[in-house]
This record gives C-alpha cells, sequence and structure tokens, in this order.
C-alpha cells in the first residue's frame, strides 16, 4: 500500500515539473519554430497552419500559459519542417505529375 | 565476394534504368509538353469540342451547364466590363490612357498575355503591365485580386472573345526557364494539404471537390477574369492562384510573385490555339 503511495506521490510530482514551462522555455521554443518558418519562407512553401500555430503560441505566451505556448510553438516548429521536407522534395518530384 | 558484386550489377542495372526516362524528363520541350496535355485532355473528355474545354466546369457537367446558360442571360460581370471600358477611356492626370501603353491601343490583345520580355527577361502578364502602365504614368497601382484590376483586364479579354490564345516562347534560355519554372509550380505540390494545381485540373477534373466541379487546366486561363459567386465579385488570375494556394492550406505569394507569373505563362501556352472566353462566370 505504501509504494502505490509513494509511486503516485512521485508521478504526480513529475508530472508537476513536465508541466512547469518557463518564458525561458517557451522563448527558446519560438526561436526555434520562427527560424524553421523562416527557411520555409525562403523555399517560398509556409503552411497556414504553422503560421496560425506561431500566433496562437504568442497569445498563450501573453496570456501567461508557457505550457500551452510552448506546445503550439513546437506544433510550428514541427509543421515548419513538414513544409521544408515537401518542399525539398518537390524539387525533383514534381516531374512525377507530368503528363506525358 | 560474389553476393556483393551482384547486388552492385543490380543496384547499377536499376540506377541506369531510372536514369534513362529521369533523363529525359529533363529535358525542357514546350512542343512536346503542349502535345501531350492535349492529348491528355482530349481523350479523358472525347465528348468535349475542343473549344469547349475554356467553358470549364460547364463543358463537364450538364446541369451545371444549364444553369451557367440561364446565369448569362444577364451576365454577373457586365458591370465590370462596363466599369472597365469606362476607366480605359478615362486620361490619366497626364492625358494619356490605358491604351497608349498598349499594342493595338489595348484592344482585342488578350489573348498575347502572358508575354516574355526579352529586355527585362521576366515575364509580363496582362494585369503586371497594367499596374506598370499606371505607375508610368503616376498613377498608384491597383490591387492585384479584385476590383479595379478585374474591371480593366475584364474589358480587355471582352474586346478579345473569340481570339486564339497565342503564346510564344522565344528561342531563350531565360524565356525557357520561366516555362519550366511555371511547369514545376504547376505540378509541384504544396500546402499542407499535399496538393499541386494538377492534383485538382490534371488528375480530377469533372470531379466534385465538395459542392464545386473541379475545371480542367485545358483552357483555365482563357476565362480569366471571373465573377465568382463564391467571392460574391470578380476576381483576377492573381486573386485564383491565391486562392488556390489557401485552399491546400499553403501561404499564398504575393500577387504577381515570379511563381505566380510563370505558372500562368505556362498555362496559357497549353491554351494556345483555343479561344478567349473571358471574362467567365464561375459557381
Amino acid at each position: 500500500m505504501r509504494a502505490w503511495i509513494c509511486l503516485a506521490v512521485a508521478l504526480l510530482f513529475a508530472d508537476a515539473a513536465q508541466a512547469a514551462s518557463t518564458e525561458a522555455d517557451f522563448k527558446a521554443a519560438l526561436v526555434a519554430a520562427e527560424a524553421a518558418e523562416q527557411d520555409a519562407g525562403t523555399l517560398k512553401n509556409q503552411w497556414i497552419p504553422t503560421e496560425q500555430a506561431l500566433v496562437a503560441a504568442k497569445k498563450a505566451a501573453a496570456a501567461g500559459d508557457f505550457d500551452a505556448a510552448v506546445a503550439e510553438a513546437k506544433e510550428a516548429e514541427a509543421l515548419a519542417k513538414a513544409s521544408i521536407a515537401q518542399a525539398k522534395e518537390q524539387q525533383s518530384a514534381w516531374r512525377a505529375g507530368v503528363i506525358r | 565476394m560474389k553476393i556483393s558484386r551482384a547486388i552492385a550489377v543490380v543496384i547499377t542495372m536499376l540506377v541506369v534504368a531510372g536514369a534513362r526516362p529521369a533523363a529525359a524528363a529533363d529535358g525542357i520541350n514546350p512542343d512536346a509538353d503542349f502535345k501531350a496535355f492535349r492529348d491528355y485532355f482530349t481523350k479523358l473528355f472525347p465528348n468535349v469540342p475542343l473549344n469547349d474545354f475554356v467553358n470549364g466546369p460547364y463543358s463537364m457537367d450538364a446541369e451545371l451547364r444549364k444553369q451557367w446558360e440561364a446565369i448569362d442571360d444577364f451576365p454577373p460581370y457586365d458591370f465590370a466590363i462596363d466599369r472597365g471600358k469606362a476607366m480605359f477611356a478615362t486620361p490619366f492626370k497626364n492625358g494619356k490612357t490605358y491604351g497608349d501603353c498598349f499594342p493595338e491601343k489595348g484592344i482585342g490583345i488578350r489573348q498575347n498575355y502572358p508575354y516574355f520580355d526579352l529586355k527585362t527577361g521576366e515575364v509580363i502578364t496582362l494585369e503586371l503591365e497594367l499596374n506598370r502602365c499606371r505607375e508610368a504614368n503616376g498613377e498608384e497601382p491597383y490591387s492585384y485580386v479584385k476590383d479595379e484590376m478585374a474591371s480593366l483586364t475584364a474589358y480587355m479579354a471582352f474586346t478579345s472573345r473569340g481570339k486564339p490564345f497565342d503564346i510564344k516562347i522565344p528561342n531563350d534560355p531565360r524565356a525557357l526557364a520561366a516555362y519550366q519554372k511555371g511547369e514545376e509550380y504547376f505540378y509541384g505540390r504544396r500546402g499542407q494539404l499535399n496538393f499541386s494545381c494538377a492534383s485538382c485540373h490534371v488528375q480530377n477534373p469533372g470531379n466534385h471537390i465538395r459542392t464545386e466541379v473541379l475545371a480542367p487546366a485545358l483552357g483555365i486561363v482563357a476565362a480569366m477574369p471571373i465573377y465568382r459567386s463564391e467571392w460574391n465579385g470578380m476576381g483576377t488570375m492573381s486573386r485564383r492562384l491565391v486562392t488556390c494556394n489557401s485552399q491546400v492550406r499553403g501561404v499564398p505569394l504575393k500577387p504577381q510573385d515570379e511563381d505566380y507569373r510563370d505558372v500562368e505563362y505556362f498555362l496559357s501556352y497549353m491554351s494556345n490555339g483555343l479561344p478567349i472566353s473571358g471574362p467567365g462566370a464561375r459557381p
């Protein structure tokens, strides 16, 4: 019984520690996301959901919800990286669709 | 050792086999593209007369065509033609007019746009030329997507109705590069939905996407500018491209971005010989 209680308490603390994102965490996540989105822009292949996630991240940060802000910024970074991968792939893959 | 050599031979064979079509595909051949493009659509829709492709979804769907014919008794783009005509006739502050910027005073020339300008090394669309005309005469440029620009191009298209597209690709590597960039843009996938222009307008013309019937890429530029019920107003070629990008969840480029002009160049070349039908009306 005592072991179970200890485990529950440990998990509670672990969860709390994980959830406590800071403003610094948000800023780091935002810098990474914006850098990736800028690269996507250089390739002329930004996605609307990336932009939306960046806006949501800043809005959450402004409201002091850094957990949500970090999550949105990471989402934006992942989307931007996907759009970069798509653009690079299509630099040659577009030929597959050409009517021959 | 024997096994690894065998694997190497197989890999070499595969690479060589794969290299042949790739190498052939690397060549820019607008004439061959044109023929393949036309053959594809005419075989896909053997009952659609060639010139009817310019009517987009109405050439694919009988019910939609009936609605269009009824609407065309009182075309929703008529006001844009009238407005464009009035604008065309109104002198700029310096006394010159749009007609002074164009061959044939701008009448009946829509079929020659876009063209490749050998002096500047870029594709010039009708919309771009109109704004450059304004700026050269000390006027502010218009928005490229609707309103005044749609009215001006509607009038210019109207004076060119029935004239066949006559897009030329000069024997200049820059012109060929612009053509190929346009082709690349047309077939390249983009946006979160991973769609290319061709996903809808080559692979699925005549099919429904929600309530819309997708238009064939062949002749798709001939009806520009268009009145769209969805927009509740007129829109230019720029507006069409911007909207397409947004619909696949891609951030649109700026209207008249070089890529947009190049894709218009490619599509217009593919439409060579088809009649100008603009301005048009679409659902």
